[in-house]
């Protein structure tokens, strides 16, 4: 287990310098990193003195461990609009991206991980349609279609919820549905299969025929098992709502990381992005570690494996 | 092959194929049979043709220049409602130009981005895979740790990332999807690869002295065309959604290209007064979706032998 864990830290180190080496190429492609972190009207002078502060007239392994360095320690430098530490801004909006994001995947799961179990458990049912629908209708609906959807429909026609803001707890009603539709799909189609799949396996049968009641035999075998691939999409799917956050985040003026990232790429901004870029890459990798220690945990085919 | 199995085995099934069949003629009536039997993967072969054909014909459906601005009929609202007119099926933008127009034309910018957008990804990843998945060893070690970190990024982030940097084209929408899910095609690829490799018909090949190109291209190769069509189909179906996502935020083809995203881009700008101008486009991007999530379902349960029983 011990093992396990310490490697599984190594290799999320790895993919944290991955990270770092990507977000710093990625400003190099095109040539000129000095003309994108400077504002457009910058002189040849303040060109010349931050190319010299950043050391860009260094040699490129040189340019990376000084961008490293100063990346680990969280230091981005400041942002061109906003002119302030870009990390504080990242930070005063985690709250908020934070919130909306655990509200839309309870709401997922809430409705998913029920529906897939009732549906795997009596495939062909009603119930089993329903939750097959929802898993297309998650795959297939944009958010950001769905988010203007729902602004034309409980905002503007029934004046029911608000389309802007974070003021009450009624703001984050309508993007938690929005953000957290995809996740519900793919959750339902998920539990639905495991459901289906365990059922029909030796173990199951044996509890049955032993006389354990149905509700003994869910809870011990058909839910811990079923339980095992969830949690592992989990650490994914929160990955996948920072980035569906964009959208989101933007239609609603929600003021979260996602929106940050849609302002600060619109005014070209791209001290703040690299910030938030690294930073997002952190956040998913550290999930994506925890996830997998809680995998371990509930799994012992690995613990031992 | 297959298809004799299934009449044998199974009742109410046409008898056996006839001989002088050649092995794809019996693979096609495969497939038809299976896609007969499937309702669901039926309505999505059939809507996806319906929008490769819209995509293709596009200037013959389109009644009127998708660019055309008619100010005097700006916002004109979808010819169902009273003030609307047929002329205008479903209705204009804020600059008077046809939204049916624009959608049968922004059909072209999704079917173009999805097709070689998966087209490079699965060039790129079905090549490093091979080579990756039957070298083994270190070099397969290094190519996967840098797929799997490739992987763990917050991918929808970085997308927007670089296509900001980069700037509007639909060369450029196409290059950063094509490369940046080739990794999914890479792990796709080097998988089936390992499993392949110890398969008795490669070891017999590999025994009677061909080489490794010869192995790669003629045994291993056309046995991964099966899972590679399944997860190409769905990865066109989220490479369409991404680009539409982009469009949405500015960041996809120039804003004079009729683009599902680009016209979602405007129409919220009017949806508390003209709400059909975002609507419409997203039924778009919706049925499209759909119909490849329908087709890739029946492809996996249809290629993959492990599922067909079903």
């Amino acid at each position: 287990m011990q093992r396990y864990i310490v490697s599984r830290i190594g290799q999320s180190i790895l993919v944290l310098l991955g990270v770092l080496v990507l977000v710093f190429f990625m400003l190099r492609i095109t040539g000129n990193p000095a003309a994108l972190l400077l504002p457009k009207e910058a002189s040849p002078e303040q060109v010349a003195a931050f190319k010299a502060k950043l050391g860009l007239d260094r040699p490129l392994p040189i340019q990376f461990l000084r961008f490293a360095q100063s990346a680990l320690t969280g230091d981005f430098g400041n942002s061109l609009r906003y002119r302030t530490d870009a990390l504080d801004l990242i930070l005063e909006r985690l709250p908020a991206t934070v919130e909306l994001a655990s509200a839309a995947l309870l709401l997922a799961i809430l409705i998913a991980v029920p529906l897939g179990l009732v549906g795997g458990s009596n495939p062909g049912s009603l119930w089993d349609s329903v939750a097959r629908t929802l898993g297309l209708l998650g795959q297939s609906i944009p958010n950001f279609w769905l988010a203007l959807l729902l602004i034309i429909l409980f905002a503007v026609k029934l004046n029911w919820l608000p389309s802007f803001g974070r003021d009450s707890w009624q703001s984050v009603v309508l993007p938690a549905v929005a953000l957290g539709l995809a996740p519900m799909g793919q959750l339902v189609r998920l539990t639905r299969a495991a459901v289906l799949e365990i059922r029909g396996t030796d173990y199951v049968r044996t509890a049955y025929s032993k006389g354990l009641p149905t509700r003994l035999v869910y809870v011990r075998h058909i839910l811990r098992n079923a339980a095992i691939p969830l949690i592992s999409v989990l650490g994914i799917q929160f990955g996948y709502l920072l980035g569906g956050s964009i959208y989101i985040e933007t239609i609603f003026s929600w003021p979260g990381i996602g929106n940050l990232v849609a302002e600060a790429v619109s005014v070209r901004d791209f001290t703040l992005v690299q910030a938030i870029a690294v930073f997002s890459s952190l956040v998913v990798i550290l999930l994506n570690l925890l996830t997998d220690i809680l995998y371990a945990l509930v799994d012992p085919r690995i613990r031992y494996g | 092959m297959a298809s004799e199995t299934l009449s044998e085995t199974v009742p109410g099934i046409a008898p056996a194929t006839p001989v002088d069949e050649s092995p794809f003629q019996q693979q096609l009536r495969f497939f038809w049979r299976a896609l007969r039997r499937d309702r669901s993967g039926m309505i999505g072969l059939g809507l996806f043709l319906l929008i490769v054909l819209t995509a293709i014909f596009a200037p013959q459906i389109a009644p009127h220049d998708p660019l055309e601005q008619n100010l005097r009929v700006a916002k004109t609202p979808p010819a169902w409602t009273a003030e609307g007119s047929w002329e205008y099926p479903l209705g204009t933008d804020n600059l008077g130009r046809d939204l049916f127009s624009r959608i049968v034309y922004g059909s072209r910018v999704s079917m173009l981005v999805g097709f070689f957008g998966v087209l490079i990804a699965a060039g790129i990843g079905l090549s490093v895979g091979l080579v990756s998945g039957y070298l083994g060893g270190r070099p397969d070690n290094l190519i996967m740790t840098v797929v799997n970190i490739l992987l763990a990024l917050p991918y929808l982030l970085f997308v927007v990332f670089i296509a900001a940097l980069l700037g509007r084209s639909l060369l450029n929408v196409i290059l950063i999807f094509g490369i940046t899910d080739s990794p999914i095609f890479v792990r796709i690829a080097r998988g089936e690869v390992l499993r392949l490799r110890e398969a008795e018909y490669v070891q017999a090949a590999h025994s009677l002295g061909s080489r490794t190109g010869r192995i790669l291209l003629r045994h291993i190769l056309p046995n991964l065309i099966g899972p590679l069509i399944t997860v190409a189909t769905f990865e066109m179906s989220a490479m369409i959604f991404y680009e539409a996502g982009l469009g949405f935020l500015g960041l996809s083809v120039p804003p004079s290209v009729p683009s599902w995203g680009n016209m979602l881009s405007v129409g919220r700008k009017y949806l508390t007064t003209q709400p059909w101008i975002a609507t419409f486009p997203g039924v778009a991007i919706m049925v499209t979706a759909l119909a490849m999530n329908l087709l890739g379902d029946w492809l996996r349960d249809t290629l993959d032998p492990r599922t067909r029983k079903r």
